[in-house]
């Protein structure tokens, strides 16, 4: 659906060279919901501008279903914008306007007959669960009515794709995973790709397929989103992971010695369960299976998307030789481990 | 005191003054308004983006209001002759009047379109919609209750400046109080002309805070 090639937005000012993106590429697939997380300033909010050309990119392509959209004339930018939908953190509805005519703003835009333009407004407040706020000013909303005249509003020509830009930044905690919640409805109701950028790795965790970690202008690491969570391969993945999931094992157990005596080994590691192998019964079974002994520092589950998510802080001791062996057996029945006391 | 002379005197006078008044509001805000327009939009970075046109246009704005009205006033009599045939009676004031307003309604339409959130014409970029589309369907409504107090501000300013055109002929209620008032020491006219000139900004300034506040509540 989106295809970014060497993307780059340098901004000129009188004195000096500000590099927001540099050499970024990316591909967000049809119909999946494609997170971008970074902290402020790193570079999230000029890249999701780049891709409806509010921001233009100083080098680089951008496709857009199939259409290379840093190439089009004026008029062209204008028709393919009413294909893409966007929300935004403070919602931006216009003040001099009904929530109805709210959402009949993009529709006018884009010449739609006025009876049928109703029609599809009126459907859409239905679809937010706002059918009876379409008289009603914006100001008369609250943070979550107003987002969800917000994505009406964006949905209002049938998008192909759906920018969020920090949409739920504004909102408290249960009110973005309601909004959250509508966007995953949004997403499986009409195959919509929905590419939205956060600071908050929640947000990732509820909803999103794929995840980037954009730091200082670079994409730092691109995947699954369940991928990413069990193992980080970038400091700046890791410590957003760490911001939703403890993770970290406390520095005293660390430095424990790993040598107990010659035949006793400790050794100290996480194992990161993902989906199905989170409900069975792995670490008994090879407590049972290998002589050793297995002490547990610390646990929890959680859910990613619909996928339950597990993390085991776990001490293993035994002689070296079979610690080897009883590890390899969790891997080979699809854990993620990660020795903590390599050091 | 206010015998019927005087009184007759004064109300055509009175509605002299709001002819020229209310004449050269309109038509100052005919042109200041869609300058006031072209000197937000052609801004840098903002949806049209001239800055060439945007100085000069800012430069010409500061050099005419920089001119004090009265001295602008006999500046402008050949133009005034020119357009009005004479440079005495109320018809012609209008030339000045409205040529001093309209660079004091295009800075008075700038300051009320930059309060308006970029969020809002973001948003509305990424709908699609054209530069015009973002002046008549964005920038105006939304800035609807500070156009309104800007125009009462405007009126309330040619009111002043009305009197001034009656010094130098203009007619109305500057005319009045000057030879009537000061020339013939007649300090009832004096008096009564005052009190008609606060009666009629009081007037429009309620006026103008009522059809912005009522604006502003409806969207509340």
């Amino acid at each position: 659906m989106i295809k970014i090639k060497e993307l780059s937005k340098v901004y000129l000012t009188p004195s000096q060279k500000i590099t927001a993106l540099d050499n970024v590429s990316l591909t967000v697939e049809k119909g999946e919901i494609f997170g971008i997380i970074g902290l402020s300033g790193a570079g999230k909010s000029t890249l999701i501008r780049c891709i409806n050309m509010l921001e233009k990119p100083t080098m680089g392509s951008i496709v857009v279903d199939g259409q290379e959209i840093t190439s089009l004339a004026k008029r062209e930018l204008r028709t393919a914008r009413q294909k893409i939908g966007m929300i935004f953190q403070h919602f931006n509805l216009l003040s001099s306007r009904t929530v109805f005519a709210n959402v009949m703003f993009p529709l006018e835009i884009a010449k739609v007959p006025r009876p049928e333009a109703a029609r599809r407004a009126r459907e859409l407040l239905e679809l937010v669960g706002l059918a009876d706020k379409e008289g009603a000013f914006p100001s008369q909303l609250s943070g979550g009515q107003k987002q969800r005249v917000g994505i009406a509003r964006a949905l209002a020509n049938g998008p192909k794709l759906l920018l969020s830009d920090e949409a739920t930044s504004a909102l408290d905690p249960q009110t973005t995973r309601s909004i959250l919640k509508l966007l995953r409805d949004i997403n499986r109701k009409f195959n919509l790709t929905i590419l939205l950028i956060t600071h908050d790795m929640n947000v990732i965790k509820e909803i999103c397929d794929r995840v980037a970690v954009i730091d200082n202008s670079h994409i730092v690491e691109v995947g699954e989103v369940l991928k990413v969570f069990a193992s980080p391969s970038s400091p700046t993945a890791r410590s957003f992971v760490n911001t939703v999931i403890s993770r970290e094992v406390p520095a005293e157990l660390l430095h424990r010695s790993q040598v107990q005596n010659e035949q006793t080994h400790v050794k100290l590691i996480r194992v990161s369960f993902i989906g199905p192998s989170a409900g069975a019964p792995v670490i008994s079974s090879m407590i049972r299976q290998f002589d050793i002994e297995a002490n547990i520092l610390y646990g929890n589950v959680d859910r990613i998307k619909d996928t339950p998510f597990g993390n085991l802080a776990l001490e293993l001791i035994g002689p070296p030789g079979v610690l080897q062996e009883s590890m390899d057996y969790l891997r080979s029945r699809g854990l993620e481990i990660e020795v903590l006391n390599n050091a | 005191m206010l015998d019927a002379w005087l009184l007759d005197k004064l109300l055509f006078a009175t509605w002299e003054t709001i002819y020229m008044v209310l004449t050269s509001t309109v038509l100052s805000y005919l042109f200041g308004l869609p300058l006031g327009v072209i000197l937000v939009i052609t801004a840098k970075g903002h949806i049209m983006e001239r800055i060439g046109i945007n100085r000069v246009l800012g430069w010409v704005i500061n050099a005419t209001r920089s001119v004090p009205f009265i001295i602008f006033l006999i500046l402008l009599i050949p133009l005034t002759r020119l357009i009005a045939g004479t440079y005495i009676g109320t018809v012609a004031s209008i030339v000045p009047l409205t040529l001093a307003a309209i660079p004091f309604v295009a800075r008075m339409v700038e300051t009320s379109l930059k309060e308006i959130e970029w969020g809002l014409i973001e948003a509305a970029l990424s709908m699609g919609a054209s530069t015009w589309t973002i002046i008549s369907q964005v920038l105006l409504p939304e800035a609807k209750p500070s156009l309104i107090l800007g125009v009462a501000i405007t009126t309330i300013n040619l009111v002043g400046y009305s009197a001034m055109a009656g010094i130098v002929g203009g007619g109305g209620l500057g005319t009045l109080a000057y030879y009537y008032g000061y020339q013939r020491y007649e300090n009832s006219i004096m008096w009564a002309t005052v009190i008609v000139l606060i009666i009629l900004v009081q007037g429009v300034q309620m006026l103008g805070d009522n059809l912005a506040g009522k604006v502003a509540k409806k969207r509340r």
